[in-house]
């Protein structure tokens, strides 16, 4: 196997103090170059404070992380500067000289299929197009590994099937290591390699997906491992809360 | 602002969207409508002064003011004297900005700055400003320098005030976001943190505009030998109530044109906003 690109160690994160139980307890994760990885998890289960240590943006403090150079995140809300116009948030920090950085923007512009948005104000963007925008300010960076919160949580579903395959073919044309977090079990079957699930500080489930893409939902066996991530859940299949009905 | 109210305006935006040009048309209409009222009452006023009933001596009938501001313009007074009072508050407010932004950085930007800059500028706030008045006047004279600082003083809070609070209330999800993207601290103070903080600096310095005017107006009562409270003081030792008048209105005047421009400004600096991107 290719030397991993993220490569967690014991990983533990506190909020509280030490004798109240860890939102991160001792979390060994590796992903590989290139490797497409979804997190699943319950509600508060810890998947963005997991995605946040991945970015670089909460320090480690307890085990170790070893992080690639170069991360890209797109977050839940698409956190745009509203008061520059889209191509401008694209160019972002982007190191070069104006021109050559404007026409990268552009390009990652073109390939989310925003190119008639460049010169638009952010806060004139649809949902789905706000998050294309992010989309396409993190990949213009090259990144090698790419973090996803939950970028489709707010979108409608229509919107968010073509978000899906859109960043299925992003993926396939720049190969970024990628950390979906989705709270969505068809999303993480449709996109990922390998399906992770945070459960009490654990990594309770680690689960290789092995289908044929490009995925669909008919296919043999992604019903099977539907089911399989939604007990994993504390979900029955038709949307039940198992605990609650045991009760 | 933050993203998700960013999107909630986005959102009324569009559900107001399809109402809009009725809206604006009846605006419009409105808009002449608006100016009815207050002409009825000026020929009204006039009548009243025609018929006896306000004696002229007290409160000048709106033709004499008419026929005293055209006066007043042809021999040259008026426009002295404007001009004296407008170079009063340009300089006083060029101090006032200078000394807002200055300070407003300093104390917005670092915890340190905040501590050196902060509860002086709060006490000093607490103050009634114009309640210097008699020290100014120890320490400067009756000369323009009192009447330049006391417009300096009242003008420059609101600038500090409302720099200082948009730089604090700028969104820590954009400096996260900043952060990944690679942006250093200069990058964003330029990119982020300043340009979050504008619209509520422009609203300061409306308020700034304000002052200026209120401070000119008692400045120019001290002993001025020039501006327009020099022209309506002197008028007043005459009974002039004409002349008084055309002073008042041309502060009025004064004080709608720096707003006009005020909002000008808004509309260039700060074209992203849905509410201007809406008018647009
Ligand atoms: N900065 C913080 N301070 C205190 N508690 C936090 C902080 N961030 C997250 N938490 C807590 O950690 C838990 C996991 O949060 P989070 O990672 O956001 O969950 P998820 O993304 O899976 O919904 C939650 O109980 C949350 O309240
Ligand atoms: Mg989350």
């Amino acid at each position: 196997m290719a030397p991993s690109v993220v490569r967690l160690r014991g990983l533990t994160r506190r909020f509280q103090g030490p004798a109240a139980p860890p939102v991160l307890d001792r979390i060994d994760l590796g992903i590989a170059p290139g490797e497409f990885v979804a997190l699943l998890g319950r509600s508060g289960s810890g998947k963005t404070t997991l995605l946040r240590t991945l970015a670089g943006l909460d320090p480690v403090t307890e085990g170790e992380a070893v992080l690639p150079q170069r991360r890209a995140v797109v977050f839940q809300e698409p956190r745009l500067l509203p008061w520059k116009k889209v191509w401008h948030n694209v160019a972002l920090g982007l190191a070069g000289e104006a021109r050559a950085t404007r026409d990268k923007a552009l390009e990652a512009l073109r390939e989310v299929e925003l190119s008639h948005r460049a010169e638009a104000w952010p806060l004139t963007l649809s949902g789905g197009e706000a998050q294309r925008t992010g989309l396409a300010r993190a990949l213009v960076r090259q990144p090698e590994l790419l973090l996803l919160d939950e970028p489709f949580a707010s979108l409608d579903a229509l919107t968010r099937l073509r978000m899906q395959s859109l960043v299925a073919e992003l993926w396939q044309a720049h190969r970024p290591a990628v950390l979906l977090v989705t709270h969505d079990v068809e999303e993480a079957l449709l996109l990922a390699d390998r399906v992770l699930v945070l459960a009490n500080g654990r990594l309770a489930e680690d689960l290789p997906v092995s289908l044929p893409r490009p995925r669909r939902r008919a296919a043999e066996g992604f019903d099977m491992l539907r089911v399989r991530l939604l007990n994993i859940l504390g979900v029955d299949e038709d949307g039940h809360d198992a605990a609650a009905r045991a009760a | 602002m933050s993203a998700s109210t960013a999107i909630a305006d986005r959102a009324t935006a569009a559900a107001h969207h399809p109402a809009r040009s009725r809206v604006s048309a009846r605006v419009r209409g409105g808009r002449f409508r608006r100016f009815l009222v207050p002409l009825l009452l000026v020929v009204l006023w006039q009548a009243a002064a025609q018929a006896g009933l306000v004696s002229s001596r007290l409160l000048a009938p709106p033709l004499d003011i008419a026929a005293a501001a055209w006066t007043l313009t042809a021999s040259g007074e008026l426009p002295y004297h404007l001009l004296v009072s407008l170079q009063r508050v340009v300089a006083g407010l060029a101090i006032a900005i200078t000394a807002g932004v200055a300070l407003g950085l300093i104390a917005g930007l670092s915890r340190l700055g905040e501590d050196a800059v902060d509860a002086t500028l709060q006490m000093l706030r607490a103050l009634p400003f114009l309640a210097l008045v008699p020290l100014f006047i120890l320490w400067f004279g009756i000369g323009e320098t009192t009447k330049i600082a006391l417009v300096a003083l009242g003008a420059t809070f609101p600038i500090y005030l409302t720099l200082f609070g948009g730089i604090r209330g700028v969104d820590p999800k954009l400096l996260e976001a900043g952060r990944i993207l690679g942006l250093g601290r200069a990058a964003q103070i330029r990119h982020i943190i300043l340009p979050s903080a504008l619209p509520q600096a422009l609203v300061g310095l409306r308020y700034a505009l304000g002052t200026a005017w209120l401070s000119l107006v008692v400045g120019e009562q001290i002993n001025a030998t020039a501006g327009i409270g020099f022209l309506v003081m002197d008028a007043r030792e005459f009974l002039r109530t004409d002349i008084i008048m055309v002073g008042l209105l041309v502060y009025a005047l004064l004080g709608l044109g720096a707003d006009q421009l005020v909002r000008a400004l808004e509309r260039r600096a700060l074209a992203w906003r849905p509410s201007l991107i809406r008018e647009a």
